[in-house]
């Protein structure tokens, strides 16, 4: 039986979702990422604890610390956002709703992602 | 709009049993605190990105911060965000040791989910225990 797909496609090996295992894989390697820099944000926490803002202030005002804390935000919420989708699409069965929740998660992590470098980058410059 | 193919089939027929069926077992029950504990991690995302703004503030923001995340009920949400974080941490290298084929058979994942519980409560304790008993803030 001939097939539907085209040869692109077929290539492309990419099946019905056009996407493959992209979906499965970030979820992956944003997870390995998210090992040493979690033990590394428990450890500041922590080291915080208790402290003043201005300790705060100048831990998070040093350039590796900085990047550190942006990089924990950026993978977190990158990957918050793959299982966020799982969820959704695990529970929510109207295509309306799905679409909804899908793009208000979307803009939501953005959004958080935005403000928290924003909050970063403004640290470094006090 | 086309009609939904995931829209429930009236159970007018037998129907295979679904989840409510089974008694909860430990592995049943680490899979759906991996989703909650998920799910919670990014509301801490929010609380993360405000802390970091407060910050950013200055020391009006601080105690901003501070008059929120000192009550009881900050702590409450401070304690339940750690503990979700040991816990998901834990957990998720165990979805990684599945990933590469470790951990399967029933008795070791049992096993395996009694360890995360066990492992996440007490790490989330030993975590406030430490900041309690004046080991935190070595930053400073």
């Amino acid at each position: 039986m001939s097939s539907a797909q085209t040869p692109l496609h077929k290539v492309e090996g990419m099946g019905s979702s056009h996407s493959g295992t992209g979906h499965f894989w970030h979820e992956r390697v944003t997870a390995v990422a998210l090992i040493p820099l979690s033990l590394w944000f428990l450890y500041v926490m922590l080291g915080l604890a208790g402290t003043s803002e201005v300790t705060a202030l100048q831990f998070l005002a040093h350039p590796w610390n900085a990047l550190l804390m942006g990089a924990f935000v950026s993978f977190s919420l990158y990957h918050a956002y793959l299982g966020l989708q799982v969820v959704i699409d695990d529970y929510i069965h109207t295509a309306g709703t799905k679409i909804s929740l899908l793009l208000i998660c979307l803009l939501g992590v953005i959004a958080v992602g935005v403000v928290s470098l924003f909050a970063i980058v403004r640290i470094a410059a006090l | 709009m086309a009609d939904n193919p995931q829209k429930p089939v009236a159970a007018s027929r037998p129907l295979s049993p679904h989840l409510t069926i089974y008694r909860w077992p430990f592995t049943m029950a680490t899979s759906i605190t991996h989703r909650a504990t998920g799910v919670g991690l990014t509301v801490g995302a929010i609380v993360l990105a405000w802390w970091l703004v407060c910050i950013s503030n200055g020391p009006d923001g601080w105690q901003a911060f501070h008059a929120v995340s000192d009550t009881p009920i900050g702590l409450l949400v401070l304690f339940g965000l750690t503990w979700s974080l040991v816990y998901h941490f834990l957990n998720g290298i165990r979805h990684l040791a599945w990933d590469l084929g470790y951990g399967f058979p029933k008795q070791v994942a049992e096993r395996n989910s009694v360890i995360v519980f066990a492992l996440s409560v007490l790490g989330a304790l030993g975590i406030f225990a430490l900041i309690w008993t004046g080991h935190g803030g070595y930053l400073q």
